[in-house]
């Protein structure tokens, strides 16, 4: 098992016709990705990469079964593309859109939870890289060949970041169970302590690489998840160690505002909590490889 | 998007926040008559940037004649104040704000922040106004006052009375203090505000609440529908290379170090700025030119680096997705061959097509300094700054 997703998980994708969702949607499909159809307001009843279009998700999930969405909306409209896919009984969407307004987001988590938890829909993201199971399926704008299947799952902020990550694990032929993007925004569907529990619960994952920055308190949150309630090895990374106080380093959350959410002060945090802390960029392959010869 | 103070002070009293009354100033022939219709006896002379703790650098002060006015006027006009915030830089003051003073009773903090945790907005108050929350947080950690904001119906009025009454205020000064907290919160709402800082907020001694100073900031990504606060933007109190670089819809910070770097994604680029440190250098800039990196955003991005004059070398790191290195790599060396850079220039490619993108490098008979892994292009790269900084 992964987590997430996998070669059955029937996938739509809102904002299909678009340039930005065609493309992505064809390397999705052609990496193996279940995509069923997809959704763009007023152009339903046509076909689209062999695939029908709807106009909303209800419809979509009506006629295709589908039970994963990804958003390629453009940021004015996505806040209302997630809380559509949410109200269509969609389990898990990845909003990949980049720029989402802070307070709509607010109202988006909001909204989500109106619903009981039994049919609550699971957001990742925005502004991130997607989901990927390796040689299973994939949801996202990741170059999918630098992943490798496996037995490790990633959980990251960053995108290309990720993909160093991966790439490292994958010369040294370490592979991943489930990688998944939480994004760079300081509002966001999942945070790190979300996904660590799932991958607790995966049968398949046997480590975990965390990949964090500065800004917000969600590294330290899933530190202290960590310590609490995992047995399996944790693994991480906090990015910016050069980053000056209160400048943002693009990502809309990347911002050091509050003590404690320093590069310095989390990799204090983690350690404190037991977390095994990759010391550079350059060795998240061998941090990795050390663990995973260790637990074995 | 950050405010002057005057803006600031402008919006709030819209949602109706009392504010002390006053007029903006860009000459001492403006300030001086500013202070006479607003007319009284004592004025502050206030200087516009964008920053707080103005007062600590000199940027604020008491007038008591038309000839003060004026002087102080001379003096802030043109002048580079520095103050905790600013960096040693400082920021250049251009305009003036010119109030009427208040007599104080107390003074009071009250702030709007989204709370990343509660993932909701957030109010904070203390009744020791006047010094920064984070001196609050420390010294009289006790005298903060909290309240989350439901979002799905937004502040409430009882809030509001909860709050005043926490922060001890007379049952005179109810109805003007939930005025105040429920305007500053209609206004970090209905603006797309990240942050609403009235500090202090004052009890005057004929017994009213005024806000003397506020400072908003706004969500840049939501000024797509906020097309009056985008007009507000000045943009004299920016730094021009991070400007130059956001107009140009790349993320720039300038940092102090002699490293140029060029990278795409946010995570990567600190990362990597973080791998030239551990190799014994310091980066001189955080570029991330997005995820695709197309060959113009390259070409934009080496023009932004080069033009700081501190970049001894330059460091390229590019891990190519959907985007191919062979793409990147044309990008790389079409700017190269225009732009022609003196300084060492070092190129990390990984990701899609990787070989073929090295082959475009090396068959261009630039002088490229070529790296493999991270920590590979980061060591070269500082080695390479060290041979020209002599050092």
């Amino acid at each position: 098992m992964a987590i997430l997703l996998d070669e059955k998980t029937a996938v739509i994708v809102q904002g299909f016709t678009g340039q930005i969702g065609s493309f992505h949607a064809q390397e999705m499909m052609e990496y193996g990705t279940h995509v069923v159809g997809g959704v763009t307001p007023g152009k339903g009843g046509t076909t689209h990469l062999g695939r029908p279009v709807f106009n909303t998700v209800k419809e979509a999930v009506e006629k295709t079964g589908a039970v994963a969405s990804i958003i390629f909306v453009p940021a004015p409209f996505a806040g209302d593309g997630i809380m559509e896919a949410a109200d269509a009984g969609i389990q898990y969407c990845v909003a990949i859109t980049d720029g989402i307004p802070a307070h709509d987001m607010i109202r988006v988590k909001r909204y989500m939870r109106r619903y009981k938890m039994e049919r609550r829909m699971r957001l990742t993201g925005p502004n991130c890289a997607g989901t990927i199971s390796p040689e299973r399926a994939m949801m996202g704008i990741m170059p999918g060949h630098i992943y490798m299947k496996g037995t490790v799952g990633i959980v990251g902020r960053s995108g290309t970041l990720g993909y160093e990550a991966a790439s490292q694990m994958k010369a040294m032929g370490i592979g991943v169970t489930t990688s998944v993007g939480i994004g760079g925004d300081p509002i966001n569907g999942s945070s790190f302590r979300d996904i660590l529990e799932l991958f607790e619960q995966d049968p398949e994952t046997q480590a975990v690489v965390m990949i964090g920055e500065i800004g917000g308190p969600q590294e330290a949150e899933a530190a202290h998840f960590y310590k609490e309630n995992m047995s399996k090895p944790l693994i991480g990374y906090i990015a910016g160690l050069t980053a000056p106080k209160g400048r943002r380093m693009g990502h809309a959350g990347a911002i050091i505002s509050a003590f404690g959410e320093s590069a310095a002060e989390k990799v204090e945090i983690l350690q404190e909590c037991g977390v095994t802390v990759v010391p550079n960029p350059a060795e998240f392959g061998n941090t990795v490889a050390e663990v995973l010869g260790k637990g074995n | 998007m950050e405010i002057h103070e005057y803006q600031a002070k402008e919006l709030l009293a819209s949602f109706g926040v009392s504010v002390p009354s006053g007029g903006l100033a860009y000459s001492p022939e403006q300030a001086v008559y500013r202070a006479k219709e607003i007319g009284g006896e004592r004025w502050v002379v206030k200087a516009q940037i964008h920053s707080g703790a103005r007062g600590k650098a000199g940027g604020i002060k008491v007038c008591a004649s038309d000839k003060e006015i004026w002087e102080a006027a001379e003096d802030l006009l043109g002048m580079r104040l520095v103050t905790r915030q600013t960096g040693a830089q400082g920021k250049v003051v251009h305009r003036l704000y010119i109030e009427a003073a208040t007599g104080i009773e107390r003074e009071i903090y009250l702030g709007f922040v989204l709370d990343r945790a509660a993932e909701r907005v957030a109010v904070v108050a203390s009744a020791e106004g006047g010094m920064e929350i984070e001196e609050i947080a420390v010294e009289r950690p006790q005298s903060i006052l909290r309240v989350a904001v439901e979002p799905a119906v937004g502040m409430q009025e009882f809030q509001a009375r909860e709050l005043a009454f926490g922060l001890g205020l007379p049952p005179a000064l109810m109805s003007q203090a939930v005025t105040t907290v429920m305007g500053a919160y209609r206004a970090m709402r209905d603006l797309d505000g990240t942050m609403v800082e009235i500090n202090p907020l004052v009890v005057t001694k004929d017994g009213r609440l005024l806000a003397l100073d506020a400072k908003m900031s706004f969500d840049d990504n939501a000024l797509f529908r906020r097309p009056h606060i985008a007009e507000l933007r000045d943009k004299s109190q920016e730094d021009p290379r991070e400007m130059q670089a956001s107009d140009r819809g790349l993320s720039y910070v300038g940092l102090e170090g002699n490293i140029g770097c060029i990278i795409n994604g946010a995570g990567l680029a600190m990362a990597t700025m973080d791998m030239i440190q551990h190799a014994g250098g310091e980066p001189a800039n955080f570029l991330d030119i997005g995820g695709g990196a197309s060959p113009e955003r390259v070409a934009k991005a080496f023009r932004l680096v080069m033009s700081d004059e501190r970049v001894q070398a330059m460091l390229v790191n590019i891990f190519a997705g959907i985007n191919r290195c062979d793409w990147v790599a044309e990008g790389v060396v079409q700017a190269v061959q225009k732009l022609k850079p003196t300084i060492p220039l070092v190129v990390r490619l990984s990701g899609t097509h990787v070989e073929e993108g090295r082959e475009i490098l090396r068959g261009s008979g630039l002088p490229f300094i070529m790296a493999e892994t991270l920590a590979e292009a980061a060591e070269k790269a500082v080695a390479a700054w060290k041979q020209v900084a002599g050092r």
